[in-house]
């Protein structure tokens, strides 16, 4: 898989990460050197094979639909946050 | 000062309920430790306060005669990837310097019911990408058979803690040999479990079908003990098999004799240096002097496990760390921004470190439209096959046993800028985690230069008795476990 700088790009943003031009340079060949190492796959035959999500053995774990405060409440997990809590919800800057 | 560098959890244990030193000596034993042994830098935070506290309700108890869980009082360290309710967890990041656990992790409140002290929380590669635990944000860890060399990785800080006695034993994490690589690094055990044994639930996420939980110690059977506190259901962890959870120590002196040991050559051939091999070869022999059979085997699928580990752990590790965002949690960023995508961008551009930033970016790529079916997909219908060929040699023989790690601890600094060369560390670890098989790493040997060798053996899913009978019995017909660095 030969990778454009522009892909790199195109990637960096689905993953919502800012690089830098020297970054972008720096991780390019990196990049294609991974993904040209994983290629080997492709000469695997799993035609017929099933993929392996997890290997828990289990399927269908079911519960009731209740919330579980014993751990912390909702306004200890709200303390967490990156940005000022006001009110009980979290204060973000005018996006429109 | 107390010297706890050659008990044992059990030493610690009597010597408690005898009286001949207190909890408090043992936690002032463990912080004296840390501060003597810093530059290793092992740690990222220290719990003083409430190790303090709990010390004093503990040396209470026993004054007062009650009888004590056998990890009550005795230190240990958190890989800084468990919550655990007001100490910071970081993952090794600059985008989780300041998050402060809100709840504990499932394996911190069973440690916490057996009065178990932990005392702070080790340094790790960021967000436990990593095999030598340079990624981290909080600096390199040195190893400390060599200050020159790394640790391992991603549980580096844990497994050196371990080593240079700061504490007794540590918890770590294992996706691809995450316990094991660094237990042999430092000559110390690592041992991970089967998949869904213990809980992962409070345990910061890297790759959900690949993360184990499990306890780095400086013996085997200090290693089934913790296990015998931390594994078990656990209700808030949906991929949990309902098993009952064994005395872990019950079949340790049962002995080999009899059993089948496979060797799968794959484990044995070019790319895993030729010292290691002979130290581990030794080994081999040993297990056959105490009355097992050697077998020679075949796991054909396993030169594949990086490249399938390469696929499917940076997509999941892509999907877990969105969340991590500058907004309900992480890093803010400095500056004005036109949108929130800008935002978000900035903040994890800004905090992630390189290895963080490539691995989103392979699993961002790899689940991208177009491209999920012939990299990801395929690469877990590969896991499938991996799995396969384990199934198939353990109708064979009771046991695996190959090396943990491909070479001894590597300078600081010599791969860093190589990240295939890095990934290749785990080349021997990954194929347990694909298949969620138990395999621990216990130390069998030094190298000409005196870095410790670690053994590596594996067993079917579930048999984690077996696995630690076996590393029990080779440990305790060797001396490797009683050898401790100078520091």
């Amino acid at each position: 898989m030969k990778l454009s700088k522009d892909d790199v790009k195109k990637i960096a943003h689905l993953a919502r990460l800012r690089l830098s031009d020297e970054e972008l340079d720096r991780f390019l060949p990196q990049l294609t050197e991974i993904l040209s190492y994983v290629e080997m796959l492709q000469e695997v035959n799993t035609k017929g094979v099933l993929e392996t999500c997890q290997v828990a053995g289990l399927e269908n774990i079911m519960r009731e639909d209740i919330v579980d405060h014993s751990l912390a409440t909702a306004d200890d997990l709200l303390s967490t946050a990156a940005l000022p809590v006001v009110d009980h919800q979290i204060r973000i800057n005018r996006i429109m | 000062m107390l010297d706890f560098n050659n008990m044992t959890i059990t030493d610690a244990h009597e010597g408690l309920k005898a009286g001949a030193f207190s909890v408090q000596d043992l936690l002032d034993a463990s912080l004296h430790r840390i501060e003597e042994s810093k530059d290793l830098n092992s740690f990222i935070s220290i719990t003083k306060e409430y190790a303090t506290e709990r010390a004093a309700l503990l040396d209470a108890k026993i004054s007062n005669g009650d009888d004590i869980p056998i990890l009550a009082g005795i230190p240990l360290a958190l890989k800084d990837l468990f919550n655990m309710k007001g100490s910071f967890t970081t993952s090794g990041s600059l985008m989780l310097a300041n998050y402060k656990s809100p709840y504990d992790a499932s394996v911190v409140t069973k440690l916490k019911e057996v009065d178990a002290l932990i005392v702070g929380k080790n340094n790790m590669d960021e967000f436990a990408c990593g095999v030598s635990n340079e990624t981290s944000y909080f600096g390199p860890v040195l190893n400390p058979w060599d200050k020159t060399r790394v640790p391992g990785g991603s549980s580096g800080g844990s497994a050196a803690a371990v080593a240079a006695g700061q504490v007794f034993y540590a918890l770590g994490t294992d996706t691809g040999g995450s316990i094991r690589q660094p237990a042999s690094l430092c000559g110390v055990v690592g041992f991970k479990p089967s998949y869904g044994r213990v809980s992962r639930f409070g345990v910061n996420a890297m790759a959900s079908s690949w993360d184990h939980v499990g306890p780095i110690t400086r013996t085997v059977k200090d290693a089934a003990l913790v296990m015998n506190v931390i594994a078990g259901k656990d209700p808030y962890d949906a991929t949990m098999p309902d098993r009952p959870v064994l005395d872990y120590t019950a079949e340790l002196d049962d002995g080999i004799s009899g059993m089948t040991i496979g060797v799968p050559k794959e484990f044995f051939e070019e790319g895993v240096d030729e010292e290691v091999q002979d130290i581990v070869r030794s080994a081999l022999k040993e297990c056959e002097a105490l009355g097992a059979t050697l077998k020679e085997v075949s796991l054909p699928m396993m030169k594949y496990g990086v490249a399938i580990y390469y696929v499917t752990t940076p997509g999941e590790l892509s999907t877990n760390l969105a969340r991590l965002d500058g907004v309900r949690f992480g890093y803010k960023p400095e500056g004005e921004f036109k949108n929130i995508h800008e935002y978000y961008a900035a903040s994890r551009g800004d905090s992630f470190g390189d290895e963080i930033k490539r691995r989103t970016m392979i699993g961002t790529f790899v689940l991208s439209a177009g491209y999920a079916d012939a990299y990801y997909k395929q690469a877990q219908r590969v896991r499938t096959l991996v799995i396969e060929d384990f199934a198939r040699v353990f109708k064979e023989v009771d046991v695996l046993m190959a090396p943990s790690s491909p070479t001894v601890a590597f300078k600081i600094g010599e791969k860093l800028d190589d990240p295939l060369a890095m990934y290749m560390c785990d080349v021997l670890t990954i194929p347990a985690n694909a298949a969620g098989i138990p395999a621990i790493s216990i130390p069998c040997g030094f190298n000409s230069e005196g870095l410790p060798v670690g053994l590596q053996i594996m067993g079917p899913q579930f048999e984690e008795s077996l696995v630690l009978k076996v590393a029990y019995t080779y440990e305790q017909a060797t001396k490797w476990h009683k050898l401790h660095p100078e520091i």
